[in-house]
């Protein structure tokens, strides 16, 4: 059974939106969704304990050895991604099925095709995969997008197809330049061969320069970075919320392909242009925080932040630093997610004004206020939350780097203005206008539940910081020995030489 | 030959890149489509030019690789779908706000 675990992910969703399709009454889907979403969490727990051995598990597709054939492989960092993705999916569908998911067709299928690609994205061990796997990705966030309809959705859904479109296109070129210049796309082939002589190497460097380009663009680096805070505020709560983790795709796509094919070759591709144009990305989403007018763009922009502070960490190669870029990474993504939630069931509780700042009704339910109190906490990285640990981990360990005054002073700024923008926003939602008495309106439990458990995740990595930073730094490890990599996807080294001489 | 195909995907992604610039949503579905093309025959350059070579390896036989022409099977399959949904998007753009200008609607 343990042998299949790598491809179980992606075919639970697949089954699922299949099934969907095929019937397409609403409460069946809720249900089949919601089993599909609950057995991936069962599944991720299942391969994080798995991978967890030190292991680099490899499922060759069709039994045909890599790298000839596509493979999956799951180490510690695949493994809890897919747990991230799962539980992440999972508090979403929650909260779209407490009527979301009425307000137009399809929704149920796209949203397990969008899962699919997500995970897909995560496991595969080949290039092109990734880009198939991407464009599932982006194919069902396109019409997830667009879901519930608005005029807002489709130019912000316009404007987000056509660069994800011209993206697709520059993958493609990438992948055409590597696989003329390198004759393979597998990234350990890739890895293999990059230290060794006989191709063109400044067409290749070209290429791997186009494929991290195409990865920044996901990711929301700042010349590329214009696209996100728009899109993720005129997207639907649950989707919004189920978009945070897509910007980590794109920086766990950079995080593998520096460690293990970059930096025994190539080590100089990302230094003086990322940590720069990075830092640049967090103050642009400092300030945005401070001038978004509705809690969606404030929770959009924050998604921004997080994403340019893990790009910061990014060029840096020492283990310690890529454990605690992981740390932040989970925080981040789970936070990120539970302040769309929560802007959605605040915007529901202040009828007309929405999650507009503007004179309007406060949210009366005690746990409202509580949640947000706790989750401007965790995200302006405040202590006693995961926020604030992250932040502290990352900290320490970008002090030794050659940019590290720098770092420290933009990120401790742009918490500060992170405070300062929550601070504000929540002190207008709750108290400014205590006189306007909003509509009475009960909260669903769907959409109760899904955000509480996304909100109670801030204190909860607090409590279990031991272990999970314990994890964090097992991945780290074996990320950064991509010679074990390498071996557990060609085969040991001299099976590897006897092939080379054939080919 | 090799220069008439590089030719080709030169033009192809000039002509793409200057109509994804246009304002109006229709030369940008145009545009994305002419450098879908030019991608499309780029990634089937990658595998070499090869004439009268059949995608099989055989002993002695010259072959060509059959490799890209399967990549750009799956990129032209799905560079369609998603210019088809493009197309539906702006579609209904134009539908909503009565213009097919990509910022339709913005508010000044």
């Amino acid at each position: 059974m343990s042998t299949h675990a790598p491809i179980l992910p992606i075919l639970i969703a697949f089954a699922a939106a299949l099934l969907q399709m095929v019937c397409d009454r609403l409460s069946f889907q809720r249900f089949v969704g919601l089993l599909s979403a609950a057995l991936l969490v069962l599944v991720g727990i299942w391969l994080t304990w798995l991978a967890d051995d030190g292991q680099t598990r490899v499922y060759a597709l069709g039994d045909w050895p890599a790298p000839f054939g596509i493979v999956l492989v799951v180490d510690r960092l695949a493994a809890a991604m897919v747990l991230l993705a799962a539980v992440l999916g999972f508090a979403a569908l929650l909260y779209a099925s407490a009527g979301f998911d009425q307000r137009g067709k399809h929704f149920h299928p796209l949203f397990q095709l969008q899962l699919m690609g997500l995970l897909g994205a995560f496991l595969t061990g080949d290039l092109f995969n990734l880009f198939v796997f991407f464009e599932v990705m982006l194919l069902a966030s396109y019409t997830l997008l667009a879901h519930g309809g608005g005029l807002a959705r489709t130019r912000a859904g316009i404007s987000y197809v056509v660069l994800n479109l011209v993206g697709s296109a520059l993958f493609l070129i990438a992948l055409g330049l590597l696989y003329g210049t390198l004759g393979t796309l597998n990234l350990a082939d890739v890895a293999q061969r990059l230290p060794l002589p006989g191709y063109d190497r400044a067409l290749t460097r070209l290429a791997l320069a186009l494929l991290i380009a195409v990865f920044v663009l996901k990711a929301g680096l700042l010349p590329l970075s214009f696209w996100l805070p728009q899109t993720y505020t005129a997207a639907g709560v649950p989707v919004a919320a189920l978009f945070a983790i897509m910007t980590k795709v794109g920086i766990v796509a950079i995080l593998r392909l520096q460690v293990i094919a970059l930096a025994p070759a190539m080590p100089d591709l990302l230094d003086h242009w990322l940590t720069p144009l990075a830092l640049a990305t967090v103050v642009f989403a400092a300030l945005g925080t401070l001038a978004a007018a509705r809690l969606r763009a404030l929770a959009a922009w924050l998604v921004l932040l997080s994403a340019g502070t893990l790009l910061v960490t990014l060029a840096q190669t020492s283990a310690a630093v890529t454990a605690a870029t992981l740390f932040y990474l989970v925080h981040s993504t789970l936070a990120g997610a539970a302040f769309f939630l929560l802007a959605g069931v605040i915007a529901e509780q202040r009828g007309p004004a929405a999650d507009f700042l503007v004179a309007g009704p406060q949210p009366q339910a005690t746990w409202v206020r509580i949640s947000f109190l706790v989750l401007a906490t965790t995200l302006a990285g405040l202590p006693p939350f995961s926020g604030f640990l992250g932040k502290l981990m990352l900290l320490t360990t970008l002090r030794e780097v050659a940019a590290g005054t720098a770092v420290w002073v933009v990120l401790l700024g742009a918490g500060f203005v992170v405070m300062i923008a929550l601070a504000h926003n929540g002190g207008y939602l709750f108290w400014k206008h205590r006189t306007l008495v909003g509509p009475a309106a009960a909260i669903a439990w769907p959409r109760a539940t899904a955000t509480l458990a996304l909100v109670a995740a801030g204190p909860l990595l607090a409590v279990l910081a031991r272990p999970l930073s314990d994890y964090t730094e097992r991945t780290a490890r074996q990320l950064h020995a991509p010679g074990a990599y390498v071996a557990a996807v060609l085969g040991p080294a001299p099976a590897r030489i006897a092939r080379e001489a054939i080919r | 030959m090799e220069a008439l195909l590089a030719i080709a995907v030169g033009v192809l992604s000039a002509c793409g890149v200057f109509l994804i610039l246009r304002a109006r949503t229709f030369p940008v579905l145009l545009g994305l489509t002419l450098l879908s093309y030019a991608v499309n025959l780029f990634l089937f350059a990658s595998g070499r030019l090869r004439f009268d070579a059949a995608p099989l390896i055989r002993a002695g036989a010259s072959y060509t690789d059959p490799l890209p022409q399967a990549l750009v099977l799956t990129a032209i399959v799905i560079g369609f779908g998603m210019t088809a949904y493009l197309a539906m998007l702006a579609l209904r753009a134009l539908s909503e706000a009565g213009t097919d200008h990509v910022d339709a609607g913005r508010e000044p």
